[in-house]
């Protein structure tokens, strides 16, 4: 068992900590992608293109 | 073909789609290891087990300045050469540069209580990476009160640059004033002054650290190509109305 001695709950909060902070930003980035790839495929699905996919039809 | 010419969004979120996969399973496995040796190091012969909180730290502080480098070179490619991926790279780095600036704050001052009996002291190497942490917060606010993407890059560069002044005056504030705050006792002109029981998880756990940082940012600027073919398109469709 590993011992963190009598500063223990220090140790605790600042692991804690972190891996709320980086969870929450792996969340949001993820979250992010998924927003952006329903409205892009929402977009596309109405017929809306961008220029450079027009110019690529053309 | 120029190198530039690798440098365009399509080609980048391809990029981005081969790439992200293999990089997060790469920091999930370096962080793991770095875990399990951080789990087993010994503690200090001064600090006992708070030592633990430096393998979050330091790496936390590397890379608080490392995003802020970043941004800096991208910067320079805005304003340069008007890359758009420049300015894409800038304003995905903000964000994650912020949020491990503000681990490195925190774990800190929780490392500071018990062993300088405080949480915080206004002395140079803590006052700088508030300074950074709060540069962070103003790229942020900018590009998310900005109606113009186009003058907000300009801006955010600028910023970038500005802001790049006080990477050398955190690295260098232990040496410079008398701070509470210890001097390096890694990146050293005479090596690192840490026993390697201790600097090989903590290299490992910067490492896993990095890997992280960099997944990240990929993905976010996949994110932020995203939604400004998302605006683009919306714009043809108003014109078009």
């Amino acid at each position: 068992m590993i011992s963190l001695g009598p500063h223990a709950s220090f140790i605790v909060v600042a692991y804690l900590a972190t891996v709320i902070v980086i969870l929450g930003l792996t969340v949001w980035i993820v979250r992010d992608y998924a927003v952006q790839r329903r409205i892009l495929g929402d977009l596309e699905s109405r017929g809306i293109k961008r220029r450079s996919q027009r110019e690529d039809q053309a | 073909m120029a190198l530039i010419d690798l440098a365009n969004p399509t080609r980048f979120l391809a990029l981005a789609n081969r790439v992200l996969p293999w990089l997060a399973a790469a920091t999930a496995i370096v962080l793991a290891y770095g875990l399990y040796r951080v789990a087993y190091a010994p503690d200090d012969y001064q600090q006992g087990a708070t030592v633990k909180i430096m393998f979050l730290h330091v790496p936390s502080a590397w890379l608080a300045m490392m995003g802020w480098g970043l941004m800096t070179v991208a910067a320079l490619g805005t304003l340069v050469w008007r890359h758009p991926l420049a300015d894409v790279a800038v304003k995905a780095a903000a964000p994650i540069g912020a949020a491990f600036t503000f681990i490195c704050l925190i774990t800190g001052s929780l490392w500071g209580r018990p062993m300088w009996g405080t949480y915080w002291v206004w002395d140079a190497r803590l006052t700088s990476v508030l300074v950074l942490f709060l540069l962070y917060l103003g790229m942020l606010a900018l590009y998310w009160t900005a109606d113009d993407p186009n003058r907000a890059a300009r801006a955010a560069a600028i910023l970038a640059l500005v802001g790049a002044v006080n990477i050398p005056i955190i690295k260098f504030s232990v040496d410079w004033w008398n701070t509470l705050h210890q001097p390096a006792s890694v990146v050293r002109m005479d090596g690192p002054a840490i026993d390697p029981t201790i600097l090989v998880p903590l290299l490992v756990m910067a490492l896993a650290f990095t890997l992280l940082f960099f997944t990240l940012h990929i993905a976010a600027m996949r994110n932020e190509i995203l939604r400004r073919r998302v605006r683009s398109m919306r714009m043809m469709q108003a014109a078009s109305a």
